[in-house]
Order: C-alpha cells, then structure tokens, then sequence
C-alpha cells in the first residue's frame, strides 16, 4: 500500500488537499467546503470504489480502496466517504446496482438488526448509524426467515432521530417501520452480518491508522516550533519519550489495519484466520487512538484543546471511530471467545498463521 | 511525506510453512525424548549442548549465512520461522541463540577470511556458543562508557578491565567485546573503542557468576588481567567501533524473542478458562491476542525489511520498546485475568508456577539487549527530534 504508486490514493489525495484541507475546513463556519468536496469526490467515481463497472461503480479492487481510507483518515475527512463504500460494497454483494448520491449501512452496530417480514417489507432500529442524515440511500443487511437479505432502501421512507458521536460527525437513529425497499436479493452464502461488521471494522481501523499518522506529523510539527523553557519543547527527553510512544502507537495502528485490509482482499472467504486479522485491527487501533490522541494533546498542551486548532479533528474523530460496526470491548469478547473455543494448543498455531 | 512509518504487510512464502512444521515435529520429538518440558521455562540448567547440536544437524544455524561457511543460504524470513517455533516451545537455545543471531552476522562481515572459516561451520554444527561482552560496572546503556583497555603490544594486545551482566559467559566459548583502544576525543566522544573476538576459557579470563532474581545464574562478571589477543581477531575499524554497532541493532532489535519471552503464560491462561470463559476472561484474551497478532506482524514486516537488505534501526526499535513493554505486563495481565479461575483447572498449579517465574523475568525485558529510554531516544532521533 505505498502511498505513491496507487492512482486512486493519488487522486484522492489531490482532492483532499484541494478540497478538505484540516485547517480551512475547520475555519469554515458554514459547511460551505462539503458540497464542492462530494461533488469531486464522486466526479473521480471515488464513493463507488468497491463497485463493479455493471453496477454503476468505479471497479477499484479492495486493496485501493483500502489505501483510499487510509488516506481519508489521514485528512479527517468528513463527507460519507467511507460509509458509500461500504454500501456499495454491501449492494454489490447481492448484485444490486448502486444509486448516485450519498449512502450508509444499516445496520452499524453488531448488536443491532434488522428483519425482513414475509410480505417482504423491513423494520427494526439501528443505533448510530455514521451519515444517516445525509444519506439518500441505505444498504440494509436483514435477516428473514430464509437467512440473509441485501436491501437497498430510499432514505425517504425510513425515521431519523439525529445525533452527533463525539467528533462532531452525524451518528443517528435510524427507524424502520414495516417500510418497503428499492431492490432486494439473498446474499451470497456464508455471508452475515459479522462480515459486514469485520469490513467495516477494517474500514474505520484504517481511517484511525490514517488519523495517527496526521496526529503523529502535526505534533512533531508542533514540538519543533513550540519554546519553553528557553528551548524548543522537542529537545525535552520526557516530551522525545512521548512521541517515540506516539510514532509506536501510530505504527502499530497502521501496521494492523493494512495486514487486515490485505486479509481481505486476498481471501476467499472470512474464516478465523481473516476474523483474527480484522477483529485485531479494530481492537489494536482503538486502543491506538486512545493512547496516541493523548500524548498527541499532552503536547500540544491548551491549544490542541482549542476549537480553532485543527487537532481535535483527528483526536475526536478517531476516538468516534472506535464506536462504529463493534467497539473494541465487542470485538475482544468475541475474539476472545473463538480462542477459548480453539483451546490453548491451538492459539499459537493461529497467530503464527499469519 | 510523513513521519510515520510504514510496516508493509509482508507474508512468510509457502516454504516456510513447510519449515514450520518440520521444526515443529522435531520439537515434539525433543520433549518426548525429555530433552525439555515446554510448560517449565524456569529450568535452573538452561544450556543445553547436545540440543544444540541436533538443532545444526537439521541446518537451522545460520540458515542465511553463504554456504561456503556451513550456512544455507536460506531467507530470514525463514530464520524467522525457526526462531519463533523455538521460543513459543520454550525450547532451550541459550548456547546457540546469540552466536545465530549476532555474533555470526558481525564475524561475516568483520573478520578476516581464515577466522571466518574456523568459526562460523562450528556455530552452523551447534558446537559452540558466544557472549556479548559490552557493559561494564560503570557503562551500562552509555556504551561509549567503557573503560576496559586494549593496549597495543607485539603481535596483539594486552586486555585489563572488567565486563559485566555477560550473559552466558560462563559457558561461552567466544566473545565478542568492544574495548578501549583510545581515548575519546573533543570532537567524538565515541571514538577509540574497537571490537575484538575473544577465546574465551582461558588464562587471563576469570568468569563470576552473579544470581539474579529469578533464581538463575545466567550473567557474569568477566575479569580480563593482561589478557593476550592476537591482532588478527580486531573485527574491524581500531577505534570505530561506533560505525559498527547500530547495523546489528535491526537483527537484535525486531525478532520475535522480543514479545514471545513470557509468551507461555498467554497458552496457559487459555487453557485454564477453559472453552467457554465469562465476558471478563473472554475479553481480556481478545485484547491480549489482538496486540500479540499486530506486533507480530510488526516484527515479521521488519523481518522482510532486512531480507530486502534495508536497516530498519527506529522501526526495530518500535518493535522492541512495543514487544517489551508488553511482554512484561503480559504476566500481570494474566494474574489479573486467572483471579477468579476455578480452582479445579487441571492447569493452576502449573499457571501459578509459570506466573512466579514470569513475574520474577519481568523486569529484565526493559533492560537487556537496549532498554526503553535508550530505544524511544533512537525512535525520537528518527523523528527529527533530536
């Protein structure tokens, strides 16, 4: 996943640095910079990476797509980016075409579902839902009583209670009342909502990784230029300490969202050795975002605290992430569980198959 | 550009897995044979020569050394299948771990031809073991410390001082060492040490035991008085010791000996909850394994980086200040976690047995080979901060 020989990182680069700088952004009172964003954004075909030509996507291969969420979290960029990749992807998987405009997922919570009533109608409730305000459309993974259904779903019909995670981006309620979807299709076998939640923990792991990275540049930056003391605050070993920890939590961060990224895009299927590899990657970089936005801060000191300094649109929003498709308590209690199941003598065996 | 670093997702080839379970199998054999019990890594007599020569008659010593010197030409990556099988086995490595790891690298590149061809076939056969000889009683981290001399005389030198927390030294037949050849100057304060081979087991050579906390006695005091080395065993540039040392701290720096020594514990921990553990157990083993997976995938990205030929210096020292401080919480954390175990496991008393020496092992993991302090100030140093 270098960043350099990858045109679509390239060319979403060029839109971010155009377009979703941190810092004009964050002095933007008015939104004003979202429009012109998305509008690019979609005229690159970026938001319907994960979709096949005949589906009315780009056709990128999941491994670009992958680097492109990274770099989207390098740049907190925050357009439903991501979460129309992920319903496209979801669509795809039941060979349902993609719609133009803004998308999300239903559901985004693994403790959350939805049903699909023997009318063929659709209801149930799903809880943060990232983007729900803005999406024209949802793509719903139901379960009916013939197993597993991919819907897509005009946002017209369904109840929207609004809310806001903790980096200030739209995470609602949303409701369905025995609504009647667009298009549904069986998904393909063996595919449940676990799947769904692994790849959007792989997804919001790389945004993090891509965050820390940010967060990890702006606050070397930052101690370079910073005098206490009489002395450049980066010349204080206790202030070197703690960046060395950051540049650690960054780099474990990235190293376990791209391994993941890259067990998805060479499996054939999400068996333990690919659920081992994502689950990790959720766990690993939501304790990263944790522990690297407050050394990230500590550096900073009170103006990283400031609305007007760009930080807090990497630390919070990172820190929002961890929330999204399975938390990392979820994600440890049920890697855990599949451990035990293993037993002890196997736990080796599946770490070192990686 | 960023300063980040990048730690590419790098996959151990098909033949490896081959390896793997050709190691694996071996091992097997070696605990039925009674060689060692991998659930008791606290032995009081860790060296074991005869292991080590079986394990060089399967040619896992020195895999990626030329042929021409009893190596295999193999990758490290497959090194690295070895070395990893080796420790999660617990397996008893002491006398051929480091000669495979450091000393062999360091002899290929530094000594002459003759010396080279003596050494390196007997550290390939398993035959003999080395020891590091850097700290001294008032250079410990400040390597540029050392005091021990090297003084110039016919045909060699003459070596008084004194090295200590040498481990194995008691056993090891060489030792690599740096010694003073010059004083310091004004300019570089690292100048005027040179690395030396030592024939250990010698007149002039005096090995003292020293007992550390857990029990054993694995570290030395070595006195050197007047100590003849012939001038054929300088490794490399009198005086430069100091360009020398940081390429080896990439291969001592990222292996998989770096997060795998309390490893153990983790097993056990798994096989005392049994197959269906509570929410707080189950939790606690997610979050554990899920930081093992991503460092090991740390270390084996590093393990790729040095079989491209690179010197990734800070990002080993990333996986070493991450591996180590992990590994020494990692007893904690499972203590915590067997609190409320039923006391019918089959398995506590040897959990309880594995935590009393994990626990005790703990403090050293910060220590040798480089501590904390010294790795986040070459990772700060990486970041231009220094």
């Amino acid at each position: 996943m270098a960043e350099s020989d990858n045109i679509v990182v390239e060319t979403a680069e060029k839109i971010f640095a155009d377009l979703a700088d941190p810092q004009t952004i964050n002095n933007d009172k008015k939104d004003s910079w979202q429009a012109p964003l998305w509008r690019a954004l979609s005229e690159a075909g970026l938001p319907l990476s994960w979709v096949p030509d005949d589906l009315g996507g780009s056709g990128a291969s999941l491994a670009d797509g992958f680097a492109l969420l990274n770099a989207a979290g390098r740049f907190a960029v925050a357009v439903p980016l991501a979460e129309t990749m992920l319903a496209g992807w979801l669509l795809a998987q039941a060979k349902i075409a993609s719609p133009e405009g803004e998308m999300t997922v239903l559901p985004a919570s693994p403790k959350d579902r939805i049903t699909l009533d023997a009318d063929g109608s659709l209801s149930g409730r799903a809880r943060g839902v990232p983007f729900a305000k803005a999406a024209k459309h949802f793509a719903v993974l139901a379960h009916g009583k013939d197993g597993v259904s991919i819907a897509l779903v005009d946002a017209g019909k369904v109840r929207i209670e609004s809310g806001l995670n903790v980096g200030y981006d739209h995470s609602d309620t949303v409701t369905l009342d025995k609504i009647q979807p667009v298009t549904l299709k069986a998904a393909p076998k063996g595919f449940d909502q676990t799947t769904m939640m692994l790849m959007g923990g792989v997804a919001r792991s790389l945004q993090i990784a891509g965050a820390l990275e940010s967060m990890l540049d702006i606050s070397v930056r930052y101690s370079n230029e910073r005098v206490a003391f009489e002395k450049k605050i980066s010349k204080f070993q206790a202030v070197q300490h703690n960046l060395a920890r950051l540049a650690g939590e960054s780099a474990a961060a990235l190293a376990a969202a791209t391994s993941a990224a890259d067990a998805i895009a060479n499996a054939t299927r999400f068996d333990d050795e690919v659920y081992l590899e994502a689950a990790s990657a959720k766990i690993r970089c939501a304790e990263a975002a944790e522990k690297g936005g407050a050394i990230a801060h500590q550096v900073h000191g009170a103006i990283g605290f400031t609305l007007e300094h760009i930080l807090h649109r990497y630390s919070l929003r990172s820190l929002a992430w961890r929330d999204d498709f399975g938390s990392e308590s979820h994600w440890a209690v049920e890697l855990g569980k599949l451990v035990a199941s293993r037993g002890a003598d196997e736990l080796w065996p599946l770490v070192a198959s990686r | 550009m960023t300063a980040a670093l990048r730690f590419d997702p790098i996959r151990l080839p098909e033949k490896c897995e081959q390896l793997r379970k050709e190691v694996r199998a071996f091992l097997a054999e070696e605990i039925a044979a009674g060689t060692f019990d991998p659930h008791k890594p606290n032995r009081e007599d860790t060296d074991a020569p005869e292991f080590s020569r079986r394990v060089g008659a399967k040619g896992w010593l020195g895999m990626t050394w030329p042929k021409k010197y009893g190596g295999q030409e193999r990758s490290f990556l497959e090194r690295y299948v070895v070395t990893e099988e080796m420790r999660v086995a617990n397996a008893p490595t002491r006398r051929f771990f480091v000669a495979d790891r450091q000393s062999g690298p360091v002899l290929l590149k530094y000594a002459p031809e003759h010396i080279k061809m003596d050494i390196l076939p007997r550290i390939c056969r398993g035959e003999i073991c080395f020891a590091i000889g850097m700290s001294e009683p008032n250079s410990g981290s400040d390597l540029f410390a050392a005091k021990t001399r090297a003084t110039k005389t016919d045909g060699g030198y003459l070596i008084n001082g004194t090295k200590i927390w040498t481990s194995s030294a008691h056993i090891a037949d060489y030792m690599i060492a740096i010694f003073r050849t010059s004083q310091p100057t004004k300019e570089n304060r690292r100048h005027g040490l040179t690395q030396f081979l030592v024939k250990m087991k010698q007149p002039g050579i005096k090995v003292n035991p020293i007992g550390q906390i857990t029990g054993q006695y694995e570290f030395n005091e070595v006195v050197f008085t007047d100590f003849f080395v012939p001038d054929d065993h300088v490794l490399g540039e009198v005086d430069g010791a100091w360009k020398q040392a940081t390429s080896e701290l990439a291969y001592e720096r990222s292996g998989p000996e770096r997060f795998l020594e309390t490893y153990y514990v983790l097993t056990e921990l798994v096989r005392a909850v049994g197959p269906n553990p509570d929410t707080r157990s189950a939790e606690g083993i997610g979050r554990l394994v899920a930081q093992l997976h991503t460092m090991r995938r740390m270390s084996v990205s590093v393990a790729g980086m040095l079989q491209a030929g690179k010197e990734p210096v800070v990002e080993a020292s990333i996986v070493k200040d991450i591996g180590t401080v992990w590994e020494q919480q990692l007893p904690h954390r499972v203590r915590d976690l067997a609190a409320f175990v039923e006391e019918t496991a089959t398995n506590r008393e040897t959990l309880e047995r594995q935590l009393d020496f994990a626990i005790k092992t703990a403090p050293k993991l910060t220590i040798q080979g480089g501590t904390t302090e010294v790795l986040r100030g070459i990772i700060a140093r990486g970041l231009g901060l220094r």
